[in-house]
């Protein structure tokens, strides 16, 4: 018999731009629920809260995503032991 | 390698004379302004502090190995900037020009396409977000 201990995760999340103005924050540490292994999972966590996530964070929107400050996919994993893990969530970056 | 993000205005001539050096055969830069016109009256540009600088070393370093850079020089203005101020500098030295012409290309193209900032422009209808241009993410297929 096997036993799964599902672990609580850490997180910063911090958002930009568009994204930012439409959360009204820029950054929030919280605790996922167990269970929550990739980026996007996180993405999908937070839509389900409902206003104003569902709208910044939908996932029609071609939103781009960094874990631990490097561009990343929905796929991205979640380092469970790591307490120091940033997720940000911004529209397609525009400089130069 | 040089990588600054910083709201103070950069001077060309200074960054292009701090690249001679000896093995240097060829200096090649680029300067991004704000376009002045009717439609646009100031600019504010936001980042992402921390991974703006790791992202543009990153790709500075890729430059510079593909295409045998002696050196990079990139600078990228953000806060409030008004119609005709420089945006974005980026200045690369090598042996012969080839390189050098597609070295500052390339660095010009990823940090476009994957360096975080975001414009904002101001006109006559108040501050709207700058969109995305796809054509600046197919530049990057002509690198693949």
């Amino acid at each position: 018999m096997t036993v799964e201990v599902k672990q609580e995760v850490t997180v910063t999340l911090r958002f930009f731009a568009s994204v930012r103005e439409q959360l009204g924050q820029s950054e929030q540490t919280l605790t996922l629920p167990p269970g929550l292994t990739t980026v996007g999972q996180v993405r999908d966590w937070l839509i389900a809260r409902g206003a104003p996530w569902a709208a910044a964070l939908a996932s029609e929107r071609p939103l781009r995503m960094a874990y631990q400050q490097v561009l990343c996919e929905q796929s991205q994993p979640l380092v469970l032991s790591d307490p120091t893990q940033e997720i940000a969530f911004f529209p397609p970056v525009t400089g130069g | 390698m040089k990588i600054l993000v910083q709201t103070e205005d950069f001077d060309l001539s200074a960054e292009v004379a701090a690249l001679h050096a000896a093995q240097v055969g060829a200096i090649v830069s680029f300067v991004g302004t704000v376009r002045s016109d009717a439609a646009v009256t100031e600019m504010e540009l936001e980042h992402y502090p921390g991974m703006t600088e790791k992202s543009l070393i990153q790709i500075a370093q890729q430059a510079s190995s593909r295409w045998q850079l002696n050196d990079v020089v990139i600078i990228h203005r953000v806060g409030l900037l008004p119609g005709g101020a420089q945006i974005v500098l980026v200045a690369v030295a090598s042996q012969h020009r080839g390189n050098a012409f597609a070295g500052c290309e390339f660095i010009m193209d990823y940090l476009k396409s994957e360096a975080p900032f975001w414009k904002k422009e101001t006109g006559p209808d108040g501050p709207r977000w700058v969109d995305a241009r796809s054509t600046d993410i197919t530049a990057l297929d002509k690198w693949q």
